[in-house]
């Protein structure tokens, strides 16, 4: 066995695999957030960011492949992990608790990249997979106008949230990177991160339920 | 004042064998001192069942100073019990309360096989330190005092991941059943020492690779186990085996 397959099959190595598509996510996740900022400032500058998006042709659509390929990673190793968890313990106990190590991210990790899933999934008929003769503007506007979306979103987004706010930090671990010089750092950076990009995804899609008028 | 004697309710899994069916079953003690330690108890409770012509609970123990890692149950669902940094031999009954209910079970992991009771197979950690292999240090007359030099604060550290005493309580609490702080320690311990240098990236190839063999889970970074630890092992321990078996992966001419 190569030295490669080798370490990416250990349990150690789709540790790795886990941190580092996840590291490309929440980049992903970053630059989303931000580039959705611009329904802020409203119709027009939304449309000029979708438009320059557009503008950027094949590297578009490779960055998409990319992005894909990087999802199915992570999905496909994370199951694996799950499942190789769920086997490693034969015989439940009969009394669960806990000692105090684990945060409700980090016990609800596997069910919280489900929900993301499947929220994903939704996203991307809603505004992907859609008739595109109109503008992404009065599509997002009018998606995010009905409250049962809005109630979907939320879900999605809070466990995005959740997911987000164990696996950030728990990234770090997981490639070795900890030491008391810089841990309050990374713990702190994890609550901002997870934060700020739950929080401006919320305030879009609250935004649009009590005025879609934005993107008119 | 609290009562210098208590009753407690106890539920005890009891199982025959490997391949046998366990349950839970109920027992009431009363007289109980609180100073007596959770495995007094625990000869309490057996001595009343062999007076009664019934089979006592078998578990493990041995110093019964919280030193060499033999007890350990899993009590109302944590290992070692309630109290931080204890083995089970050395958590006191005065932490209980009088009438309470306490339920005691093995430590749960498919590595860790049921033998009887509330005794388990821990065979699968020895077979992890064998993979680890040896270190060299010259035999002979004694070497000269600080003819190796190491660092004050790396002695300390590779002294906290010796103090681990391969008790199993990690793979118990940890929810997906993971050796790795286990496994962290004892290759913590000697990759922060030069003793450990010349074998370091053979020792963690080889390790994990028993780890995985003996099928323990994977770690998710729960930070159950170091809640539990008896030793108070950190998990810095497995940030460390992280980057050591990273840096081993890469950089290593081994072949694990």
């Amino acid at each position: 066995m190569s030295w490669f397959t080798q370490t990416i099959k250990s349990s150690l190595g789709k540790k790795y695999i886990m941190s580092l598509t996840g590291l490309m996510l929440g980049g992903f996740l970053l630059v989303h957030a931000a580039g959705n900022s611009s329904i802020f400032f409203g119709r027009a500058a939304f449309l000029s960011y979708a438009g320059h998006l557009h503008g950027l042709g094949f590297l578009l659509h490779a960055a998409e492949l990319l992005l894909l390929a990087i999802f199915l990673v992570h999905i496909l190793t994370g199951t694996i992990l799950f499942l190789g968890n769920l086997g490693a313990r034969s015989s439940r106990y009969a009394v669960h608790n806990s000692a105090g190590g684990r945060s409700w991210g980090s016990a609800t990790m596997p069910y919280t990249g489900m929900v993301i899933f499947c929220f994903i999934l939704i996203h991307l008929f809603n505004f992907h997979f859609t008739d595109h003769s109109r503008t992404i503007a009065d599509i997002v506007a009018e998606v995010l106008a009905r409250p049962f979306y809005t109630f979907i979103y939320i879900v999605g987004l809070s466990g995005l949230g959740l997911h987000v706010s164990h696996g950030f930090w728990s990234m770090f671990q997981s490639l070795g990177i900890s030491h008391p010089k810089y841990d309050r750092v990374i713990r702190a950076c994890a609550w901002l991160v997870c934060g700020l990009i739950t929080a401006v995804f919320i305030l879009i899609v609250l935004l649009l339920l009590v005025n879609s008028n934005i993107l008119v | 004042m609290a009562a210098k004697i208590i009753s407690l309710n106890l539920k005890v899994w009891r199982q025959n064998g490997p391949d046998k069916k366990g349950a839970l079953e109920n027992y009431r003690l009363e007289n109980i001192s609180i100073d007596m330690s959770f495995l007094e108890m625990i000869d309490v409770l057996n001595e009343k069942l062999t007076v009664e012509g019934k089979e006592p609970v078998a578990f493990d123990h041995d110093c019964r100073e919280g030193i060499c890692g033999m007890c350990g149950a899993v009590v109302d669902g944590i290992a070692h019990g309630p109290e931080k940094e204890t083995t089970l031999c050395q958590l006191h009954m005065r932490h209980f309360q009088d009438g309470q209910t306490l339920t005691i079970e093995p430590f749960r992991a498919k590595a860790f096989p049921v033998i009887k009771d509330l005794v388990v197979d821990r065979s699968s950690l020895d077979i992890i330190i064998q993979a680890g292999g040896f270190i060299s240090v010259n035999t002979g007359s004694a070497p000269d005092a600080n003819g190796i030099p190491v660092p004050q604060h790396k002695a300390e550290q590779a002294m906290d991941a010796a103090a681990c005493i391969g008790c199993g309580a990690c793979v118990a609490a940890c929810p997906n059943a993971a050796a790795m702080l286990f496994v962290s320690a004892k290759i913590s311990q000697l990759a922060l020492l030069p003793q450990g240098a010349p074998e370091r990236e053979k020792r963690a190839l080889s390790m994990v690779q028993a780890m995985d063999k003996e099928g323990f889970g994977n770690c998710t970074n729960e930070r159950e186990c170091e809640a539990v630890c008896p030793k108070g092992i950190s998990i810095r321990n497995i940030a460390r085996l992280n980057r050591e078996f990273l840096r081993a992966s890469l950089l290593s001419d081994e072949q694990g």
